[in-house]
């Protein structure tokens, strides 16, 4: 069995005539934390979903635990994804169903196991999250930070193999970021799991990722440890790192020349 | 010059005629293909009755006050417009006969589609359309769940199943608010009311056929509220346009199709 839970290879993916990516390659050993970042609009979401086996790419391929995950079928797919969690952005929790049936849910619809059962497995992983007293609240009496923690504890119902974070630290505040930090390497180790952040918090996942995929124009445009990319000095990476304004991404969108523009008349 | 100017409009126009023709003829098919899934994945949606159960409430029940009342009002109009006609003939007692074929044939099955598609059908759009937008469909895909037989298939058979349950109470309530005009207000006499109506309302050309038709606009109007919501555009001017599509799509395919099943349960 190989070391890598998820393979990339030569992956091209696009739309609308426009490439997204251009033949990218990477790994995604057993056990680790690895992050994809990149600006936005670079296509990482899109590596999520072309893991997840929702979209097919254009070429190369997507190996989960040793299988292509294009070639397979419907339930070649749904077999692969009970392997996977994976944390929405914005949580995604079913707004008609409580804290604890949003967690319910995967055990519910995709196992036999009987109710009492559910009822403590979904008491345990809203513990892990810190959430065992909010169980009988609704989503939308929950706090961006306290839906996050439900989603998470979701992900985990069933003890995935693989656990995807799409953008885990948008829109929060300190606290509660620091809070999914921490949860996202706990439940990794605890779990035994492997973890992909997508996202573009530098110092957050920079805290907790064990390699890093910087994705920029199609093409991984740097990657290696946290450590490796803060002493880096390729221009992108550099920008990217210390929030430069201004660099190989431009401040401004492409436009005509801005004298002539303002002197053209109408 | 002019000339060019002209065969450009021409064509600009023929081409935006024939886009709008293939978009949608390809929603058709998604559609289409839509309704098919939803069959095939129906399994779960009676496996699980409590899930269709608990989309009957919300699309049959939560529906009730409006159906009945509507029929209420309904009834009584019908009553006093067809006393002021039949009354020249000299045959006010045929009232009950009016008000109820015209309620259980026409009117019926009919008003409760119309009714349903702004009621129900723009709220299972809106709430497929929000649950897209909120990448709630996306999740149940990524656990391994088919939104097509968790989502789609129950509030599908909800809406087939509500449908003609709604349809026969507005024809009940409405011949009740025909009655209440009818006799105690105009003065028809009580038995001419209700024994011309037993001896003219056949069970199955009238009673049945509109519970057909019922049942036909049901899986219609249920459909389009669904393929409306699960097609919709993940924003929120997409679930607003989708909603409106539910409501005028609905409309004219329940008028449409009425006048298609008259036609054939004519002949037949």
């Amino acid at each position: 069995m190989t070391d890598n839970i998820v393979e990339i290879d030569n992956l091209s993916f696009g739309y609308k005539g426009r490439l997204l990516h251009k033949g990218i390659n990477m790994v995604f050993p057993r056990g680790k934390v690895v992050a994809i970042m990149g600006g936005s609009g670079s296509g990482k979401t899109t590596l999520l979903r072309l893991i997840g086996g929702q979209i097919k790419p254009s070429k190369g391929e997507v190996r989960v635990a040793g299988e292509v995950v294009h070639k397979q079928d419907r339930d070649g797919i749904y077999k692969l994804r009970r392997k996977m969690g994976m944390l929405f952005q914005h949580g995604a929790l079913f707004t008609d169903l409580s804290a604890f049936d949003n967690v319910a849910f995967p055990m519910r619809e995709l196992t036999d196991l009987p109710e009492t059962m559910i009822r403590d497995l979904v008491l345990m992983k809203l513990n892990a999250v810190g959430l065992r007293g909010a169980h009988a609240l609704m989503p939308t009496e929950l706090s961006g930070g306290m839906a996050r923690r439900v989603a998470l504890a979701r992900a985990i119902a069933l003890d995935p193999a693989i656990i995807m974070y799409d953008e885990p630290f948008a829109g929060l505040d300190p606290i509660s970021m620091g809070v999914i930090c921490g949860l996202i390497r706990s439940l990794n180790d605890a779990l035994g799991a492997t973890s992909i952040i997508v996202s573009h918090d530098v110092k957050e996942t920079f805290l907790i990722a064990d390699y890093v995929y910087f994705v920029a124009d199609g093409v991984i445009a740097a990657e290696g440890t946290p450590n490796d990319l803060m002493q880096s000095t390729l221009p992108f990476v550099h920008q990217f790192v210390h929030g430069d304004k201004d660099g190989p991404v431009p401040f401004h969108y492409p436009a005509a020349n801005y004298q002539s523009e303002l002197l053209k008349t109408l | 010059m002019i000339k060019s100017k002209l065969l450009n409009s021409i064509t600009r126009t023929l081409r935006g005629v024939g886009h709008r023709m293939v978009e949608r003829i390809w929603r058709l098919g998604a559609g289409a293909r839509l309704f098919f899934l939803t069959i095939i994945y129906s399994g779960e949606s009676f496996k699980r009755f409590h899930l269709t159960l608990r989309e009957v409430y919300f699309t049959g029940v939560m529906s009730l006050l409006i159906v009945i009342v509507s029929a209420f009002f309904v009834g009584m109009v019908l009553a006093l417009q067809g006393y002021n006609t039949l009354q020249k003939y000299g045959s006010s007692e045929a009232i009950g006969v009016l008000v109820a074929l015209s309620l259980v044939r026409e009117l019926g099955p009919v008003v409760t589609a119309l009714l349903f598609a702004g009621r129900a059908g723009t709220a299972i759009t809106a709430e497929i359309g929000l649950m897209k937008t909120t990448e709630q469909l996306s999740a149940m895909e990524m656990m391994a769940v088919n939104p097509i037989a968790r989502v789609v298939a129950p509030r599908f058979w909800a809406g087939v199943i509500s449908m003609p349950i709604l349809a026969s109470l507005f024809s009940m309530v409405g011949i009740l608010g025909g009655y209440l005009v009818a006799v105690p207000l105009i003065g028809v006499d009580d038995g001419a009311f209700w024994s011309q109506m037993q001896a003219n309302v056949d069970f199955r050309l009238d009673i049945i056929n509109g519970l057909i038709k019922s049942v036909v606009f049901g899986v219609a109007c249920t459909m389009i509220a669904l393929f409306e919501g699960f097609d919709a555009p993940p924003t929120a001017e997409g679930v607003s346009r989708a909603t409106t599509r539910t409501v005028v799509i609905s409309s004219l395919t329940v008028l449409g199709l009425d006048f298609v099943l008259t036609s054939f349960m004519m002949v037949i």
